[in-house]
């Protein structure tokens, strides 16, 4: 199979999504001259016209506004919220407005509109450029969160999440793009259902749980534990709402054991949430204490040495499962 | 400009059902009937009535939480009181299946799209249905209500300055009633004149006597028509005032006695009536029938209210999400 880059996944997804339907359109900041900072959009303006790729002035709380409005209307926004830290700047308006209106109007409205946004820490960006805000993400009701790990999950969860009827946050890995991750994309159509999981890697020691970045991460710690004869099942969520607790659940059942790889802040994680969907609903399949492996409660520092270290890696995943096997 | 005779008997009954819901609510809010806020808009009739009477059904509008009178209004006269008196008494019957209460009352079925309480989203969400309009080809405009209190806010020049860029069919309709919750706008902001804001978007800023109906209509048809044409939108405040405090209870004692007793006198709906008796339109009498036939209306509409059940505690797990997407 062909081999394309975590990048070019992201451009063909919303290329071919543009190309099906004509409701599909696309807004964001310096989309016309470079597809975007990191050129995930580069060649649509010059394929689909300044109609539907529309570069924003920087205004994210209108950038919200105009996709919710749109959508509403029966078009299929995508906007592009560039840095992760930005969803903050137009939280009311994702938080008040487009994921809570359907249900306020009693179903009145639909908002089919997909937010892009990078996250992750790797590329010294520092305090306001590196977040992953998924638990914070998460606290929203109504909204669907994507955060793809590979080309293939990237191009499939993206694709599903612009024909999806729902506001749909798609978290893309900033350093999976600087890495020019790559891996095999079929040239054949597809979709990946969002709120399904995907085993990276099976195994029957230990199950770790990992998103974004952190998935491979934690496939390099599995292969060195299988050196040491511990088998690590790597479970990748994909989507973290809905979360597949089934296939979390079913894989700790095998292991009765669990640990939580999250690049980000302890304090209200997703790896919070994990960790207390195990613990409430599968509670007796545990062998070991739940644990989790993530980053300190702090901002994100910007010397390659101190993100370095505070960013998980493959140690302290080896470290944490090793105290449990 | 000439409005005809229907247009204005249907303005003057437009205002006069805003005027008499209002009122009702006003009572049975204060009677303990309905739970929440209240935020009434009587006094401001004309500014809706006069703005709405231009649209079109498959037009739109985004309101905001003082939003009673422009559902009325876009709705038109045909549009039944019940489901929104259902909504703000909670009831399973309102129009929003009682999830929306009196801030947030809309129905897409009838163009509005929202109703925010949150300020200035009624505007950035308008600005997104106008790009709908433009991206499908339509020639659907679209009205954002916003209050004076929202010219401050970043989503007020943001929405604008798309809007503006983009020409948007977007017609940005402040209502000034000079104050912001308790706060005087002119105590807020350095303007003096509201519409200079119009300036920084290279765009129209027209004021007009939002007590004064036809001047509304005159203006906001101007609007529309340039919008339509697609030069883009228009920003234009409507001097008004309200006849209640910011909530219902609250007893507005920021206001003077004298402004109040100015609001009271500037009453937009007396005002038309006595010019429709002058212009030979309605009758006393006519003018008269219409008051009875619209209280007998919203006290239909209460009884139905009444009547109806509240919503069924499984409904709390509904409409979060659609279901379905595109194949």
């Amino acid at each position: 199979m062909r081999e394309i880059t975590y990048l070019q996944a992201i451009t063909e997804a919303v290329d071919e999504e543009m190309a099906r339907d004509p409701t599909v359109f696309l807004m964001g900041e310096d989309i016309r001259q470079w597809g975007a900072p990191l050129g995930e959009f580069k060649g649509l303006f010059e394929k689909y016209g300044g109609e539907r790729v529309r570069d924003t002035s920087i205004s994210e709380t209108a950038m919200i506004g105009a996709a919710a409005g749109s959508a509403a209307m029966g078009m299929r926004p995508i906007v592009h919220i560039m840095f992760s830290e930005f969803l903050a700047v137009c939280m009311s308006d994702i938080r008040n407005v487009l994921t809570k209106t359907r249900y306020m109007t009693g179903a009145k409205t639909k908002f089919p509109a997909t937010i892009m946004s990078y996250s992750g820490a790797g590329v010294s960006a520092a305090g306001e450029h590196s977040t992953c805000p998924y638990g914070l993400m998460m606290t929203i009701p109504g909204l669907k969160i994507v955060a793809p790990a590979t080309p293939y999950d990237a191009k499939g969860l993206i694709k599903s999440a612009i024909r999806e009827d729902n506001p749909v946050q798609v978290l893309y890995h900033i350093k999976l793009i600087f890495d020019r991750l790559t891996g095999e994309v079929p040239e054949k159509e597809y979709t990946i259902p969002i709120g399904k999981a995907d085993i990276k890697r099976e195994g029957n020691d230990v199950t770790v749980v990992a998103i974004g970045l952190m998935v491979h991460r934690a496939l390099a710690a599995a292969n060195k534990l299988q050196e040491k004869g511990i088998s690590v099942e790597v479970v990748d969520p994909r989507s973290l709402a809905p979360i597949d607790k089934q296939t979390i659940i079913g894989s700790v059942k095998k292991t009765g054991r669990l640990v939580i790889m999250d690049e980000e802040p302890k304090t209200e994680s997703a790896s919070s949430e994990i960790a207390a969907i195990v613990a409430e609903e599968a509670f007796d399949l545990l062998d070991a204490p739940i644990k989790r492996v993530c980053a300190p409660d702090t901002p994100i520092p910007f010397s390659p040495t101190l993100e370095k270290a505070w960013m998980p890696d493959e140690e302290d995943l080896i470290k944490a499962i090793t105290e449990i096997t | 400009m000439a409005i005809e005779k229907g247009k204005l008997i249907d303005m003057y009954r437009t205002m006069v059902r805003i005027r008499v819901f209002e009122e009702k609510i006003a009572e049975d809010f204060a009677a303990g009937e309905i739970p929440g806020f209240v935020h009434l808009s009587a006094g401001q009739e004309a500014n809706a009535a006069g703005m709405c009477a231009n649209l079109r059904p498959d037009d739109i509008i985004t309101s905001n939480h003082r939003g009673h009178g422009h559902i009325i209004a876009k709705a038109g006269n045909k549009y039944s009181l019940a489901p929104m008196v259902a909504e703000l008494y909670g009831k399973k019957t309102g129009v929003n299946k009682g999830k929306a209460g009196s801030q947030h009352l809309s129905d897409l079925d009838i163009g509005v799209l929202v109703a925010e309480g949150i300020q200035g989203t009624a505007l950035t969400l308008a600005g997104g249905a106008a790009l709908a309009a433009k991206l499908k080809g339509t020639d659907q405009v679209v009205v954002g209500f916003i209050g004076d209190g929202t010219l401050n806010t970043g989503r007020f020049h943001e929405g604008m300055n798309m809007a503006s860029a983009w020409k948007l069919p977007l017609i940005c309709y402040c209502e000034n009633n000079i104050w912001a919750e308790s706060t005087n706008i002119y105590d807020v902001t350095n303007l003096t004149k509201l519409t200079d804001r119009a300036a920084a978007f290279n765009i129209p800023g027209i004021s007009v006597d939002g007590n004064d109906v036809m001047a509304v209509y005159e203006v906001a048809a101007e609007a529309v028509a340039r919008a339509r044409r697609g030069e883009g939108p228009t920003f234009i405040e409507g001097k008004t005032c309200r006849r209640f405090g910011h909530f219902q209870g609250d007893a507005h004692l920021y206001r003077s006695q004298e402004e109040k007793d100015e609001c009271m006198k500037r009453d937009p709906i007396p005002r038309f009536r006595k010019k429709l008796i002058e212009m030979k339109v309605l009758t006393d009498e006519e003018a008269d029938k219409i008051h009875q036939e619209v209280k007998a209306e919203m006290d239909k509409a209460v009884k139905f209210t009444l009547e109806s059940p509240f919503p069924d505690p499984e409904e709390v797990l509904t409409d979060v999400f659609a279901q379905g997407g595109k194949k």
